[in-house]
């Protein structure tokens, strides 16, 4: 599941609305698109436990009724953790996403690791380089600390990054920065953050 | 030892550097896992090509849901991986293995493979080799998975007769279960490899080529199949179900994107056209229909278990089915509101109606396909596709007045006795076609004419005919791109090598295996794929083998020659082919056998399973019953 891509997974909830047999909206015209707008695309890999999307469905079902659908429907590695109904001119869960936090669990032993998250949160500024553009990742770090190791003793880190339109943090690139491959980590969202009180159609977790 | 343990821990790294790794993990919906240890026939069905194409071939489904349905036996997959992902799994160790258990495949006791058409060839040897499994039939021992292989390929087996044990020549549903019986009665009891292979020889439709030697002339020709054991069967007669048994509805719904992304039904198998450059047409006889209640109900329970937002309704020959406008009716009331996509391909030009182009205006994207072939009378009285340029532009003004604005040409140059003028013609017709477009839609109308190279296949009337040499394909190409040159219209062909590759492999014999594990060790594979296809490593494998590519293509066959596949039985007979073949020079047609019966062979050959078979479930006419006066009612009772 976690190699599901964002466009991917669009797909996949249409069909879990689809075999749940919820009536879900379509957007009108030639092609018609299921009506679905998930908050913040999880970059191939990542695992998540906060994953929100708001669905357009064509009648009204009771939450309960919706909820109790999915959970016969979702396919191995979707939970859905619960559902709520909001109101039609909610402004689209995009454009309220600010920031995201991220587990990070490194799979080799990393010497020096907390120097390593000093000297970054130290740093005035980070240039980098991504897709030929040169940016500075170090305004896109809000938060960045050590966890508690996991039960097989590999270093956690829990870095919280901007995700805005045109600012968005990513959690490889930091590890970059650390000289440490993105193959060599793996990466769970913990929580997506909301500049407004931002709210779900119906909220779901991978 | 490799175990799942230690491939899931090694993919863990990899998977993240290769392109889509969603191909490799396995996991979907509907996919089933079976207890391992508790089964004892594990099957590993293989489509030699990555996950995306190989996801949409029906005929391992149906096979997937047959094996998993037994109590004793289970079914896992296995696709060929990215080049990327291969040279990863190499580096690493990894052996190819199943996405159900992360089992390596030579853990399994039968692989099975599917060979739907000849340029995958290379890439079957190259999953054995990944899989760590001997690639020549003949140093597999007692501890090695047996291999099968089948599709319309298997047809002509020859070419790849030293790579599989035991190959599958028809119809797969119901000998899978008697492979799966024979191989459990084998294992475990001590006997030799010989004697499993010789007890599969004995089902009907399996072919196993260590049993048998082929002979040569000095010209080079085949001469004759000497069968090395007195109970091997000859002729090896393919294999049908009477009755097309109820279609699998729970598939596996992929997470990442795949080439048909949809609900496949078949709904008629077989085809009673009979154009003679068609391979599955020939080989693929008697036609059956399924009922179009089966087919809604199959529908309603796949929609239900997968939740896909488009349904293929497949046939050779779509628009043959005897009640196709109900069908399509019958499908968009059931579902209507479900806002589903219908796909209908492959539609003869001769049986589109109004009434059936209304039935299908729901789903008007991805413009509408005909298949004319040719683009002259003569030249489509020859292939026997017998459809007039007149039929042909009020079927397209239909189209486009239905809303459609892009019309899909399927054209084929190279056929016998082609001229310039002939392939002149193609261009003047798409030009006919947007003419017509544009009458009824203006500019807005397309036409996309997509042009391939004429391939002769065995078993059909033009097996005896030379493939056109890869300057003659050149030639017509460039004339078709100078004359095709118009804003609405777009052009595609098909590069010669690979037309050539197809043509060697397809007529080939059991020298060409050499010829093919050469190629690969030279680096051949993905050869289905044009811009992968390492044309040098075939041209230099024929030069170490001393085999001439040319005398597999372009050589006229004598009509009294001996083939390499005539030991397979399509039950359709040579004579007949060659029949067939003569008419074709006179340019003399032959109309569809649901009019008239032709007794092409497939009547003689299972006249017991006709008589058993209600009428109206093959096409082909009923065989009468033999008057047998049972003796007691002879008797007068004393």
């Amino acid at each position: 599941m976690r190699f599901t891509g964002h466009l991917d997974l669009h797909r996949t909830w249409e069909r879990t609305f689809r075999r749940a047999g919820l009536p879900i909206a379509y957007s009108q015209g030639f092609h018609p698109q299921p009506r679905i707008n998930l908050a913040a695309a999880l970059p191939l890999g990542f695992t998540s436990e906060c994953e929100l999307a708001d669905v357009w469905l064509e009648t009204e079902v009771p939450v309960e009724k919706v909820k109790e659908s999915l959970d016969t429907a979702v396919p191995p590695g979707l939970i859905v953790t619960g559902v709520e109904i909001i109101n039609q001119h909610a402004p689209t869960l995009q454009t309220q996403v600010v920031a995201s936090e991220y587990f990070v669990t490194l799979l080799d032993s990393t010497q020096d690791l907390d120097k390593r998250i000093e000297s970054i949160i130290g740093s005035a500024d980070l240039h980098r380089e991504r897709r030929g553009k040169d940016y500075d990742l170090r305004p896109l770090i809000l938060d960045m600390h050590r966890l508690p190791d996991d039960e097989e003793g590999r270093s956690r880190i829990s870095m919280k990054l901007a995700a805005e339109p045109g600012a968005t943090g990513r959690p490889e690139e930091v590890l970059g920065q650390m000289d440490i491959t993105p193959e060599a980590a793996k990466v769970h969202r913990k929580r997506i953050i909301f500049g407004v009180q931002g709210e779900g159609q119906s909220r779901a977790g991978t | 030892m490799v175990t799942p343990e230690t491939i899931k821990s090694k993919l863990e790294r990899i998977l993240p550097t290769v392109q889509k790794p969603g191909r490799y993990t396995g996991g979907e919906l509907n996919q089933v896992v079976k207890s391992w240890e508790n089964i004892s026939t594990r099957v590993a069905l293989v489509f030699p090509d990555i996950y995306d194409l190989g996801m949409s071939n029906l005929g391992l489904a149906i096979l997937y849901d047959l094996v998993n349905k037994r109590d004793d036996a289970l079914a896992e997959r296995a696709y060929t991986p990215n080049p990327d992902m291969e040279l990863a799994m190499r580096q690493a160790g990894i052996p190819l293995y199943s996405l159900e258990t992360m089992h390596p495949l030579s853990d399994f006791d039968i692989i099975g493979f599917s060979l739907p058409y000849e340029t995958l060839y290379t890439n079957t040897i190259n999953a054995l080799d990944l899989a760590g499994i001997p690639l020549f039939s003949a140093e597999r021992t007692e501890i090695d998975p047996l291999v099968i292989a089948g599709g319309h390929a298997a047809f002509n087996p020859e070419p790849m007769h030293a790579f599989i044990d035991a190959f599958v020549i028809g119809e797969g549903e119901d000998v899978i279960q008697e492979i799966i019986d024979v191989y459990k009665g084998w294992k475990g009891c001590g006997a030799p490899r010989r004697e499993l292979l010789r007890a599969l020889s004995r089902l009907w439709g399996v072919y196993v080529p260590a049993l048998y030697e082929a002979h040569y002339l000095a010209d080079g020709t085949f001469s004759r199949i000497e069968k090395l054991e007195e109970e091997a069967p000859l002729p090896i007669l393919k294999r049908i179900v009477p009755i097309l048994p109820p279609p699998p509805t729970r598939f596996i719904v992929p997470y990442i994107e795949t080439v048909h992304n949809r609900i496949p039904v078949e709904i008629m198998r077989g085809c009673t056209r009979g154009c003679r450059f068609c391979h599955a047409g020939m080989i693929t006889r008697p036609v059956r229909e399924r009922p179009v209640e089966e087919v809604v109900d199959a529908l309603e329970d796949a929609l239900e278990s997968t939740g896909f937002e488009e349904i293929g309704l497949l046939s050779l020959s779509s628009s043959d089915y005897t009640n196709i406008v109900d069908l399509v009716n019958a499908v968009a009331k059931r579902f209507s509101g479900k806002h589903l996509g219908i796909s209908l391909p492959s539609l003869r030009i001769e049986s589109m109606s109004v009434d059936l182009m209304d039935a299908l205006k729901g789903n008007r994207h991805g413009g509408f396909t005909l298949a004319p072939e040719a683009a002259t009378e003569r030249m489509r009285e020859i292939i026997n596709k017998p459809v007039s340029t007149q039929q042909l532009l009020d079927v397209a003004r239909e189209i486009y007045s239905h809303g459609w604005t892009t019309i899909k040409l399927y054209f084929m140059i190279g056929h016998p006795s082609e001229t310039l003028e002939d392939v002149q013609a193609i261009a003047d017709l798409c030009k006919a076609v947007l003419a017509e477009g544009q009458k009824v839609i203006g500019g807005r109308a397309k036409v996309n004419a997509g042009v391939s190279t004429f391939v002769p296949k065995p078993h059909t009337p033009f097996q005896w005919v030379p493939c056109d040499t890869r300057e003659q394909v050149l030639a017509k190409q460039a004339l078709l791109r100078r004359v095709l040159d118009h804003k609405n219209i777009k052009f595609s062909w098909v590069k010669p090598e690979d037309t050539m590759l197809e043509a060697w492999l397809s007529r080939g014999d059991r020298r060409m295996a050499e010829v093919i594990y050469l190629a690969w060790k030279k680096g051949a594979k993905f050869d289905a794929w044009g811009d992968k296809l390492n044309y040098s490593a075939w041209m230099d494998a024929f030069a170490a083998v001393g085999l001439d590519p040319a005398f597999y293509t372009h050589r006229p066959r004598q009509l009294d020659e001996n083939f390499p596949w005539d030991h397979i039985s399509s039950s359709v007979r040579k004579k007949f082919l060659t029949e067939d073949f003569m008419w074709s020079l006179r340019g003399k047609i032959r109309i569809d056998c649901r009019q008239r019966c032709f007794a092409c062979g497939v009547l003689p050959t299972f006249s017991d399973l006709r008589r058993e078979t209600p009428a109206d479930a093959w096409k082909c006419p009923e065989v009468k019953r033999r008057t047998v006066i049972p003796v007691e009612t002879v008797a007068s009772p004393e």
